[in-house]
C-alpha cells in the first residue's frame, strides 16, 4: 500500500493548544512539509514570534529561536549571518510583523537578508483576545474597535505588507496567500517552498502573507471564518504574486 | 599574553572595539550614539576584515536581537551604545538573560536622563546593576578606569558571558571612551574556569534532537523553577566574580571609593592628600556588579570614615552604605556632565571628614 499523507519528520506528534479552526495549525504543518520536502530539516533554525504561535518551538521538529515581540526578523538576521549554510526563516503575526516590528520587517527587507519570511495575517491580535492589528480590515470589530475600525476617526487604514515590502530593492518574492479552501492551502505551499527555495539559491528576502482565520478573536464559528476570509478579507488584502525576481 | 600588534595609542571606545575582536568576538551590531561613535566606525572598519560581521542596524532594540540572534547561533557577539541607547537595549538585555544566552554590552555613559548631554556620567550605575531591564536577573558590571583596562575587561568579560551564559556589561563612561592612551599586551588568560562547548547553540538539528531558545516557561510553577536556577547562577556569580583594586590602603583613615574614571581622579587626590600627611586610601570596585562587598568590608575595617565620590548624584554610595552599616559616609558628586576634581576632593575631605 503506498502511503500518499503522512505527519511530516518536521512536526512533533503532540497536541497544539491553538483553538478550533485556528489557521495555525495548517500553516505549521505547512512550513513542516516544506522543510521535509526540501530535506532541509537539519539545517533549518526557525524564529519563532510573540502571538499564538510563540509555542511553535514545541511543534517542530528543528531547532528553533524565540524572539521578543517585532523582532523576529533582527533575531533572524543575526542567526543567518553566523550561519549563511543554514536555512533560517521567520513565522511572524501581523501585530508581531507590521506593528512593534514595523522597523525590524522593513529594513531586514531592505538590506536583503536572505531569509524566509512567513507572515500569519489574521487581521488582529489573537493572542490577546482580539483587539485591532495594523491588518484590521475597515469596518471590522474588534475589542479595541467596538464600532468597527474607522480610518477617518484616526484608527487607520489596513496595512498591506506584501505591497509595501515589494518596493524595496533587497525583497525578491513577496506574495500574499490565504487557507480558506484546500486549493488555496496547496498554493499557500507552493509559495512557502518557493520562499524557502529563494532562500536556499541565495536570492534574498522573501515574503508569504497568509490570509488565516482567527474563530476565537472574529466570534465566528470556523466555517463562517473561511467564508469572511474568502468574501470580506481578500478585499482589503488581494491574492497573488506581487514581486516575483 | 597577546599582543595588539605593537604598543600604540588608542582611545577607549577603539580600544574597546579592538579588544571584542581579539577576544574572538564574530559578530557586532551597533547605532551612531555620542560618545561611543568611534566604536562602532573602528568595526566598521575592521571586523569583515578579519572574519567577523558588522551591522549598522536600524535601532538599538534591532542591534541588541540581531546580538541575541547571533548569541543563540552560538557566537561570540557584542553590541555597544551610550546611555540613551542603553535604556533601549534592556528589551534585549533581559531576553539575553531569561533565555541564558551570553553577549557582550557596552554603555560609554554620558549624562541623563533624557536626550541629556554627551559630556561624562556615572549616572546609569542603577540601571545596570539592578538588572535594567524587566524580570528578575542580574548583568555581571564591569566598569575600566584605563584604556588598557578597559581591554582586559572585554577579555574578561567574554569570558565571564560564555562561563554562566549571562549578558555582561561593561560600564564605562565618556572619558574612558574618548581619552586615548598606550595600549599594548593584554592577559588573556584572566579567567581560568573551563568554559564548556556550546551544544545549547541552534546550528540546525543534525544528529542531536533539536534546541530551543526560550525564556517562556508558562505551565505553573516551572518559570519559578527557572527562576531558582537563575538565581543559583547569580548567586555563584555573586560569590566568584567579585573584583576590586585598592591604593594606600594598609593605614588609611580616610577611605575614597570610586569607579571608572572618577577612580582615576580620586587616586590623584589621594596623592594630594597624602602629601599634606592626611592617610587616605582609594578603594575602587571593578566588579560594579556583584558588588566587591567582601574587599570593602576588609579594606574598610580600620577607616575613620569613607567618601564615594561619583558622576552622578549619589548611586554607587547606596551599596556602600548597605556594604558598611557601621561606617560614616559622605558623598561627593556632580551630574549633568560635571566631572569632582582632585582639588574638589581634596577641599571636600579636608573640610568635611577631618
Amino acid at each position: 500500500m503506498k502511503v500518499k499523507f503522512s505527519r511530516p519528520k518536521s512536526l512533533n506528534d503532540i497536541e497544539t493548544h491553538y483553538c478550533a479552526g485556528c489557521g495555525h495549525g495548517i500553516l505549521n504543518i505547512l512550513v513542516a512539509k516544506v522543510v521535509d520536502e526540501l530535506g532541509i530539516r537539519e539545517k533549518t533554525i526557525g524564529v519563532a514570534p510573540v502571538g499564538c504561535a510563540v509555542l511553535a518551538y514545541k511543534y517542530w521538529n528543528f531547532d528553533v529561536s524565540e524572539a521578543a515581540h517585532g523582532r523576529a526578523l533582527a533575531v533572524a538576521t543575526g542567526i543567518k549571518r553566523c550561519h549563511p549554510d543554514k536555512v533560517v526563516f521567520t513565522y511572524q503575526g501581523d501585530g508581531d510583523l507590521a506593528s512593534i516590528g514595523m522597523a525590524e520587517t522593513v529594513h531586514a527587507a531592505n538590506r536583503g537578508e536572505n531569509i524566509t519570511c512567513v507572515f500569519v495575517n489574521n487581521a488582529c491580535y489573537g493572542m490577546t483576545g482580539g483587539q485591532m492589528a495594523p491588518t484590521t480590515i475597515v469596518g471590522q470589530k474588534t475589542i479595541t474597535t467596538p464600532l468597527g475600525r474607522e480610518p477617518e476617526s484616526g484608527e487607520g487604514w489596513p496595512i498591506r505588507m506584501a505591497e509595501l515590502l515589494s518596493g524595496l530593492k533587497g525583497v525578491c518574492f513577496s506574495v500574499r496567500a490565504a487557507v480558506f479552501n484546500p486549493q488555496k492551502v496547496m498554493q499557500t505551499y507552493q509559495y512557502i517552498k518557493k520562499a524557502f527555495i529563494n532562500q536556499i539559491e541565495g536570492r534574498g528576502f522573501s515574503l508569504v502573507e497568509v490570509l488565516s482565520p482567527c474563530p476565537a478573536a472574529w466570534r465566528k464559528t470556523p466555517l463562517e471564518s473561511m467564508k469572511w476570509i474568502k468574501e470580506e478579507m481578500v478585499k482589503s488584502f488581494p491574492l497573488g504574486v506581487i514581486k516575483s525576481g | 599574553m597577546q599582543k595588539i600588534n605593537k604598543r600604540k595609542l588608542m582611545s577607549g571606545n577603539e580600544a574597546i572595539a579592538e579588544a571584542g575582536i581579539i577576544a574572538g568576538c564574530k559578530f557586532y551590531a551597533g547605532y551612531p550614539i555620542t560618545p561611543q561613535n568611534e566604536l562602532i566606525a573602528y568595526m566598521a572598519q575592521n571586523m569583515k576584515k578579519r572574519g567577523g560581521i558588522f551591522i549598522q542596524a536600524e535601532s538599538e532594540i534591532a542591534a541588541v536581537n540581531m546580538v541575541l540572534g547571533a548569541a543563540a547561533a552560538g557566537v561570540r557577539a557584542m553590541t555597544s551604545s551610550s546611555s540613551p541607547g542603553i535604556s533601549l537595549k534592556q528589551e534585549g538585555i533581559s531576553y539575553l538573560a531569561g533565555c541564558e544566552l551570553p553577549a557582550l554590552i557596552v554603555n560609554v555613559m554620558r549624562a541623563g536622563p533624557g536626550l541629556g548631554d554627551i559630556s561624562s556620567s556615572q549616572s546609569d550605575y542603577f540601571q545596570a546593576t539592578r538588572g535594567g531591564g524587566h524580570g528578575d536577573y542580574f548583568t555581571p558590571v564591569l566598569a575600566p578606569w584605563s584604556v588598557e583596562e578597559a581591554v582586559n575587561l572585554v577579555m574578561l568579560g567574554f569570558d565571564i558571558a560564555d562561563y554562566y551564559r549571562n549578558p555582561v556589561m561593561i560600564l564605562a563612561d565618556a572619558i574612558i571612551g574618548q581619552m586615548m592612551e598606550p595600549v599594548g599586551s593584554f592577559n588573556k588568560r584572566q579567567f581560568r574556569k573551563k568554559i564548556e562547548p556550546k551544544d545549547w547553540a541552534l546550528t540546525g538539528a543534525k544528529g542531536r534532537p533539536p534546541n530551543s531558545i526560550k525564556s517562556l516557561f508558562l505551565q505553573e510553577g516551572v518559570l519559578e523553577q527557572h527562576n531558582k536556577k537563575l538565581k543559583k547562577k547569580w548567586d555563584k556569580i555573586r560569590k566568584n566574580e567579585q573584583r576590586f583594586f585598592i591604593f594606600d590602603t594598609e593605614d588609611a583613615d580616610y577611605l575614597v571609593v570610586a569607579y571608572g574614571s572618577q577612580a582615576r581622579i580620586s587616586l590623584e587626590a589621594v596623592n594630594i592628600l597624602r602629601k599634606q600627611g592626611i592617610k587616605a586610601g582609594l578603594f575602587r570596585p571593578i566588579s560594579l556588579w556583584p558588588f566587591p562587598i567582601k574587599g570593602l568590608k576588609k579594606i574598610a575595617e580600620n577607616v575613620k570614615k569613607v567618601l564615594v565620590v561619583e558622576q552622578s548624584l549619589g548611586q554607587m554610595v547606596e551599596d556602600v552604605r548597605l556594604c558598611l552599616p557601621e561606617k560614616q559616609i559622605y558623598f561627593l558628586g556632580r551630574a549633568g556632565g560635571g566631572v569632582p576634581s582632585s582639588g574638589e576632593i581634596v577641599k571636600y575631605i579636608n573640610r568635611k571628614l577631618l
